[in-house]
């Protein structure tokens, strides 16, 4: 089954440290609690999103630069 | 009695009314972005309605009390938990000694208010509780609360009546898209009659650098200026004055391309020049804005912003008048 990772917070979603940066997870890999899965962006700083979750076969929902809402799948994880 | 802060959420300040009196000297009013809101929390509980409270944006604290306590929370649509079990917003809550006061993830709106009976008990700084952060003024320790925080809490003047709430029809979230009305006007005439009608029909977004002292928008025009010879101190380039002062509310637009309406902790002056200002009864609701909601400016003029702000008055009036049943 899977569960997803939700966005904690509205903003912009990065899934790289920075634009030159491999993405911190690619699809498929596996996530350990604690993972950072990316970046929101919002009032002037960068928030890191971690997984409360552990799981494998990692699959993102939005894409690199989208705009989120709080609560928003940002991608879902295998248990 | 304190309140624990088990967890801060994002950015959650001490706020009241703010300190007016000071923006001539550089500090800005402060106090809650949402004024009716806190103002509804504040009475729901029983405070006056200029006490303290917390102003959390887009994700709630968890906080934990060490004695019985009164609280209610309005503003935003953020579900409210005590030990986990769902609340209703915009309510009196009555939460015992060791309960946790918690928040699901935010649905609409951008920023709670939660009113503790009693108040918020830090020093008066300037004449008000309000948190300047960029100052490190006021609040608690002039900052954001952090974890393991013990905020003190006051006396509450009056009883508060658990249960009793706002009605929906007193409560106000932004439409989509949402609709800030502006009268046009301090530099105004800087821009060409093509911008002056393209600021009004553009759609634009909230930009994620939104914040306490300004919200930015972009996705319209650009906007054309007027030629002409810099004055004196003013710089080429055709977005700047001579330094000025900025009045809460005014829409400045740094290159003429993204339209920034200060707010509470805005900086009070500055060389950009400002299009006109978005109408008091309107400043509330920006508050309540996420980053990317679509919003469009609507133009009105002076007779009709103090009839809207006349609306905003009635509407505390109600409920005040629901608080005091």
């Amino acid at each position: 089954m899977t569960v997803p990772i939700k966005s904690p917070l509205p903003g912009v979603f990065y899934r790289k440290p920075a634009p030159d940066d491999p993405p911190y997870k690619a699809d498929g890999d596996a996530v350990a609690v604690g993972d950072v899965i990316g970046l929101i962006e919002v009032m002037k700083s960068f928030h890191e999103v971690k997984s409360k979750i552990a799981g494998t076969n990692i699959r993102f929902e939005v894409d690199d630069a989208d705009a989120v809402m709080a609560g928003q799948v940002l991608a879902e994880l295998s248990e | 009695m304190a309140a624990k802060v088990v967890s801060p959420g994002l950015s959650t300040t001490v706020q009241d009314l703010g300190r007016p009196g000071y923006y001539h000297l550089g500090i800005p009013m402060g106090g809650a972005m949402d004024r009716l809101a806190l103002k509804a929390a504040n009475l729901l509980v029983g405070n006056d309605e200029g006490a303290a409270g917390l102003e959390a944006v887009f994700v709630g604290p968890e906080l934990q009390f060490t004695a019985d306590a009164v609280v209610a929370v309005t503003g935003a649509d953020m579900p409210v938990m005590i030990d986990g079990v769902e609340q209703p917003g915009w309510t009196a809550l009555a939460v015992t000694a060791g309960q946790v006061l918690s928040f699901d993830y935010l649905r609409s709106g951008a920023r709670i208010y939660i009113a503790i009976a009693g108040g918020i008990d830090v020093p008066l700084a300037l004449g008000s509780r309000s948190t300047y952060p960029i100052g490190a003024l006021g609040g608690f320790n002039g900052r954001a609360i952090a974890a393991d925080d013990e905020l003190p809490i006051g006396v509450a003047p009056r009883s508060a009546k658990i249960g009793l709430s706002i009605p929906e029809a007193l409560r106000r979230g932004p439409g989509s898209p949402a609709e800030l009305r502006v009268v046009p006007g301090l530099y105004w005439d800087r821009l060409t009659e093509a911008s002056h009608q393209s600021f009004f029909s553009d759609q634009w977004k909230v930009a994620p650098e939104a914040d306490r002292m300004g919200y930015r928008f972009r996705g319209g025009a650009s906007m054309q200026f007027v030629d002409r010879e810099p004055p004196f101190g003013a710089g080429s380039d055709p977005s700047n004055i001579v330094d000025a002062c900025y009045p809460y509310g005014s829409v400045q637009v740094p290159g003429g391309l993204e339209p920034i309406v200060l707010h509470r902790d805005a900086v009070s002056g500055g060389g950009y020049f400002m299009l006109g200002t978005v109408i008091s009864a309107d400043m509330d609701l920006i508050g309540q804005l996420q980053p990317n909601t679509p919003s469009r400016f609507v133009k009105i003029d002076m007779t009709a912003a103090l009839e809207a702000r006349k609306e905003r008055a009635a509407i505390i009036d109600r409920i005040r008048a629901v608080a005091s049943q």
